[in-house]
């Protein structure tokens, strides 16, 4: 019953989609009045959707084997956490969550939006609605998360072993509320296109929004990319998988988006670039879904190899793009003129800060894309990976990291201070760093040599702007621009590092044997056979010393029995200067075993800049949404 | 220049068009030489693939084939097709899926004498994945979801 109830409601909730849309229709066009219909229904659709979600889970959760899915991708002999987390961690669930949001989304749209124009919110409304209907299609028509299995399987096959991690708790719904909250972000676009009011009103109402949606993809990108650094066990936190770039390039678009939209709230300018980007963002996040969910991509994250689905999406995609991309050739043109603005302002910063992101999307879009584009034309297999990635992105990610020093200390409209010798310790930094690298580290790239010489630099110029002001009467929304920038080049600092300073040792050890990488001596003492809930485990123990203190890792290989497989689990000792980051491999006849050791100075600055730029960004959005009460209240 | 608001939408819809089209550009000048191709083992004995250019060989992991060095850390193997057989050489810890007589991906660099040198090993993740490169060679191993048939 539970099932059919999660299906009944999902039925619903795409009735109430259509029937928004013809009402969102026939209110723009002025035939009928249904302002307040049009809001209730995205409610009603958006706690639609969050039932069914809710459902699903309490199928994972009493893992009833009746359901298809559930027997497929569950099993009674797992922890809870895994079995509701479980839920997503497959095509028809995750797509479900993916709906999920979108309706949440269209129905906090409809709640909380009180200052917009109603032809606008109510368009952008039936953009949403429109979205929508699309999504619950290819739920309902081919992946249905709720179709039952007769007769119920007697145990299900269970979940891969790589997904039973903490992180597939936190990862998959946090990517997905910036994924799919950049919708609202591209239906208010369309909204305002179509309504013909792109204006100061309009950057308000969507910056919270972008904004939101951005925080969630950074954390959740930060999230997944230490998942996949600690789970894989390859010492590496980015490998620029295809599908790894799916994430990044809505993340490029939204950076890009969240900038363009404060000139436009500032300055009234930027108007049909910035409703341009708003349009991209959630194409990207809709194109990564397509490359996600098709199983055209070699990768964990696809999880069933089914050409009809990828069809399906991809159907849907060309529809959203298309018909967005027609109606921006067609009302961008009519929109009035921005205000004007100098070559040496902070929005001219701002444009420059834009060219360069989509420069770097352009590459990142063009390589992830090339290998599916030669092999449909030439048939020749590719693949596309950091080499190129990091030789066409890099110089123009350090390029953008030199605007993001000058940016900021612009003033809008026309700078006359001059603002270089601000920057003058910083520069000074910079090129002592720089000089530094090509003495102390002449052996690595010139990639990591500029990234730490551009961090040396960044990390006090973005403290810059702060400078000067009373800390209590700064706007938060100034803080949180400057710790977000903060964060950036302490993630910078941390890349850089590790790519500059990483040692690695790989041996086979017999226990008693010491094996040394970089400052640290490792004293390997042996192996235990180990338990957990749902797996049995091999466990090396290593002592590891630098001077005075042990440090004490165990790493394994574990292997499950639902479904058979071996997973090898990283041990991470984390110190203030960095990570010891230990597996062990196989063992040989002469009883020794395979040990592979990593000492990487300063790694966790990347993911610590990770969250410092969530951080700053939700300071922006608290000072915002403060700043929107009070003049709400002063009304 | 940027002043007068007409020449100021121009200048930027220039901007943006130069931007799109550079990106284009330094991408095309960056897939010239960076791109992996991937090639079967009967590729590589037809000398379709340039020895020291990054690239990935797929096919299975011949029976028997696959030894250790004595430093413990470096293990040979031949990738075979049915057609061709490629001496491996990867040093390193293997995927927990390795296996003997199942597919294998490769990446890395043929040397001189036509032996293969492999920065990473892909194996398949479980049981129900596999590389898409070894569906279309191995069409008759189940990758399928059996459970629904």
């Amino acid at each position: 019953m539970i099932a059919e109830a999660g299906l009944a409601a999902l039925w619903l909730a795409a009735a109430l989609s259509l029937l928004g849309l013809f009402l969102s229709i026939a209110h723009v066009r002025g035939t009928l009045e249904a302002d307040k219909a049009v809001r209730a229904l995205a409610i009603v659709q958006g706690l639609l959707c969050l039932f069914a979600f809710a459902m699903l889970l309490l199928v994972f959760a009493r893992t009833d084997l009746s359901v298809a899915l559930v027997a497929e991708n569950s099993h009674s002999a797992k922890p809870l956490i895994y079995k509701v987390a479980g839920a997503w961690g497959n095509h028809e669930g995750s797509m479900l969550l993916w709906v999920t949001v979108l309706g949440l989304s269209g129905a906090a749209l409809a709640a909380l939006s009180h200052r917009l124009p109603s032809r606008t919110l109510i368009a952008a409304l039936g953009a949403q609605a429109a979205l929508a209907l699309g999504f619950h299609a290819f739920l309902l028509f081919a992946s249905n998360p709720f179709a039952r299995l007769n007769p119920p399987a007697p145990e299900g096959r269970g979940l891969n072993p790589l997904l039973q991690d903490p992180g597939l708790a936190f990862h998959p719904p946090t990517l997905y509320l910036g994924y799919v909250g950049l919708s609202v972000a591209f239906s208010l676009a369309v909204g305002a296109l179509l309504g013909g009011e792109v204006n100061r009103q309009l950057a308000r109402a969507m910056r919270p929004w972008v904004l939101g949606a951005w925080i969630f993809l950074t954390l959740g990108i930060t999230a997944g990319s230490y998942w996949a650094y600690y789970e894989l066990g390859w010492g590496g936190w980015w490998f620029w998988d295809p599908v790894e770039n799916a994430s990044l390039m809505p993340w490029l678009a939204a950076t890009a988006l969240l900038h363009s939209v404060a000139v436009l709230a500032a300055r009234n300018a930027l108007k049909a670039w910035t409703m341009m980007l708003a349009v991209i963002a959630f194409s990207m996040s809709m194109i990564g879904t397509f490359l996600v969910r098709s199983g055209i991509l070699t990768s964990v994250h696809a999880f069933a190899v089914d050409p009809l689905r990828g069809s399906f999406i991809l159907g849907l995609l060309a529809v959203y793009v298309t018909a967005a991309f027609l109606l921006f050739a067609v009302r961008a043109p009519t929109l009035r003129e921005g205000a004007p603005f100098e070559p040496v302002s902070r929005e001219a910063a701002i444009v420059a800060n834009n060219l360069l992101l989509t420069v770097i999307l352009g590459v990142v879009f063009i390589g992830t894309l090339y290998p599916l584009l030669a092999e449909a034309t030439t048939g020749e297999k590719l693949s596309v990976g950091a080499p190129y990635f990091n030789a066409v992105a890099g110089p123009l990610a350090i390029l953008l990291g030199i605007l993001l020093a000058v940016g900021p200390l612009l003033s809008w409209r026309r700078e006359g201070r001059p603002v270089l010798r601000r920057l003058a310790l910083p520069g000074l930094f910079a090129a002592t760093a720089l000089a530094i690298t090509f003495f102390a580290i002449p052996q690595s790239g010139l990639l990591p040599k500029f990234g730490l010489a551009l961090a040396a630099g960044l990390i006090p110029a973005t403290i810059i702007p702060l400078i000067g002001r009373n800390p209590l009467r700064t706007p938060l929304a100034t803080w949180g621009m400057a710790i977000a920038h903060l964060g950036a080049a302490v993630a910078v600092a941390g890349m850089a590092a590790d790519s500059a300073f990483t040692t690695e040792k790989l041996t086979a050890a017999k226990p008693g044997e010491t094996v040394e990488v970089g400052p640290w001596l490792v004293e390997f003492t042996g192996v235990t056979p180990a338990v957990g809930p749902n797996w049995t485990a091999v466990e090396a123990e290593l002592r590891a010393t630098r001077g005075s203190g042990v440090h004490v890792l165990k790493p394994q290989t574990r292997f499950f029995t639902n479904p058979p497989t071996e997973t090898n689990e990283a041990a991470i000792d984390t110190l203030l200067s960095g990570q010891l980051y230990t597996v062990i491999g196989r063992s040989d006849a002469e009883g020794r075993w395979q040990l592979r050791l990593w000492w990487k100075p300063l790694v966790t600055l990347i993911w610590f800049g990770g969250v410092l730029i969530g951080l700053g960004g939700l300071l922006a959005l608290a000072g915002h949404a403060r700043r929107a009460w009070r003049r709400r209240m002063a009304q | 220049m940027i002043g007068r608001p007409k020449h100021q939408r121009l200048v930027l819809v220039i901007l943006a068009v130069a931007a799109v089209l550079g990106a284009v550009l330094l991408a095309m000048w960056g897939l010239k030489d960076r791109a992996a191709y991937f090639y079967t083992p009967a590729d590589v004995v037809a000398g379709k693939a340039t020895a020291g250019k990054a690239m990935r060989l797929g096919g299975m992991v011949e029976t028997g084939s696959v030894k250790r060095d004595s430093d413990g850390v470096t293990t040979r193997f031949i990738v075979e097709d049915g057609d061709a057989r490629v001496p491996v050489t990867y040093r390193g810890i293997l995927p927990d899926l390795f296996r003997e007589g199942s597919g294998v991906v490769a990446e890395g660099r043929l040397s001189a004498d036509r032996s293969f040198v492999a920065d990473n090993i892909l194996a398949k993740h479980d049981e129900r994945y596999m590389p898409p490169e070894l569906g279309n060679q191995a069409a008759e191993h189940k990758a399928g979801r059996t459970l629904k048939q």
